[in-house]
């Protein structure tokens, strides 16, 4: 039994609506015992949650990556938290919603809770949720690229202010962001109108499940496409791990997102799903989600192509 | 951390649950890779040691490790895309 306090990401770009979308997930009966860890006390609704705020604190590490660099301050609350419940000086929490300021990087995030000794073992990512604004969200993909970062790290897209402009401009966005992060959901919604069980996980495995139908190459959005790798024979694990481990540390920068699913030999396929270098623990399936049995990837990179992904993983691991 | 050298035991998702076979199989593969980058690895009791070919070494705890500090001693990243090492691979 899965006995990790789950953790989910909020983030989004300056304006785009976060903290309207958490205030009203949280008037939800079903978002009762959740931990908020904010950087700025707003205008949240509070009142029976316990919120924390911190002031984003990002520790780089000797190899100077930067998704890779580690947010001293989350790890320190996260710490806090568990230590305070365990002293039963807080009240019982069972999810963690951490909201990020607008030009916060979400792998940073996932890489402390991956990584860091003493949260891994407590702590588990739950699901990035991004926000996008239906009004300025598509000329910020343009210009600012924290904010393809943060689509891409996406598991679930919100478009929020919907009402404010015509249906076939949010119509257009929603497009757009699909074809960015193909592996994510999209939903518009206004005024943070959307059912917390459509944004947080349910049952892993069929969540994890959902993880990569095959698409067609993406188009191009400021130099970053999705592609999917697609191979009809069964991958050694070895192999894939040698792989991916280099592929990330080589083109880790460029490589915004992967996801997917592996066809070890066994008898369901494994679940990968990573954020620059910060990758999940693999999830072994017992059966395939649905009749293709090929492992496929999706990759939302920039500077890398489909065929020679292909091309190399197949050396290395089929 | 390993009490007798210090490292930390490795809990790399891509080496997570492993048996000792598949570190050997493991250590088999990166040295076809590596040797491609004039790179030898060593696996010393669950700890992995990096050479080259003028004897500089280091000692890295997992793949994740291993990759930067492949990268240190070869002066260049190690890029599995590079078509001649794809081509070696796949001889």
């Amino acid at each position: 039994m899965e006995r990790r306090a789950p953790v989910a990401v909020l983030t989004g770009f300056l304006g785009s609506g976060k903290t309207t979308l958490l205030s009203s997930l949280l008037e939800h009966p079903s978002m009762g015992e959740t931990a908020v860890i904010v950087n700025e006390l707003g205008e949240i609704a509070i009142d029976h949650h316990l919120v924390r705020k911190v002031d984003e604190r990002t520790v780089v590490l000797p190899s100077g990556c930067v998704c890779c660099s580690l947010r001293g301050d989350l790890a320190d609350e996260l710490r806090d938290l568990l230590e305070r419940r365990e002293q039963g000086e807080l009240t019982p929490f069972r999810r963690v919603v951490v909201e990020t300021t607008g030009l916060a990087e979400p792998a940073p995030i996932l890489a402390t809770l991956l990584s860091e000794p003493a949260l891994k073992h407590r702590f588990r990512p739950e699901v990035v949720v991004t926000t996008v604004d239906a009004v300025h969200g598509s000329r910020t993909l343009d210009r600012h690229e924290v904010s393809i970062r943060q689509a891409a790290a996406a598991d679930r897209i919100v478009v929020t202010k919907p009402d404010l402009v015509e249906t076939e401009d949010v119509d257009a966005l929603v497009r757009r962001l699909r074809e960015l992060n193909p592996t994510a959901s999209v939903v518009a919604a206004s005024f943070g109108d959307v059912a917390p069980r459509a944004l947080f996980a349910g049952p892993g495995k069929k969540r994890a499940a959902a993880a990569a139908r095959p698409i067609e190459p993406s188009g191009d959005h400021g130099g970053v496409h999705a592609v999917t790798v697609i191979l009809d024979r069964p991958l050694d694990w070895t192999g894939f791990g040698i792989w991916l481990t280099m592929l990330l540390q080589a083109r880790g920068a460029d490589i915004l997102r992967v996801k997917g699913l592996v066809d070890t030999g066994g008898s369901g396929p494994v679940v990968l799903n990573g954020v620059q270098h910060a990758v999940h623990p693999p999830i072994h399936l017992d059966a395939w989600p649905d009749g293709d049995r090929r492992s496929r990837l999706v990759f939302i990179a920039r500077g890398v192509e489909r065929d020679e992904l292909e091309a190399s993983l197949a050396a290395f691991a089929a | 951390m390993c009490a007798l050298c210090g490292v930390l035991m490795s809990e790399h998702w891509a080496e997570a649950g492993e048996g000792r076979r598949a570190r050997v199989f493991r250590v088999a593969l990166l040295n076809r890779v590596l040797g491609h980058f004039g790179l030898e690895l060593g696996d010393w009791s669950g700890v992995y040691v990096l050479r080259d070919r003028k004897g500089a070494s280091e000692v890295v705890g997992d793949l994740g490790a291993l990759w930067q500090a492949a990268e240190r001693l070869a002066g260049r990243p190690l890029d599995p895309l590079d078509p001649s090492l794809v081509r070696a691979l796949s001889r």
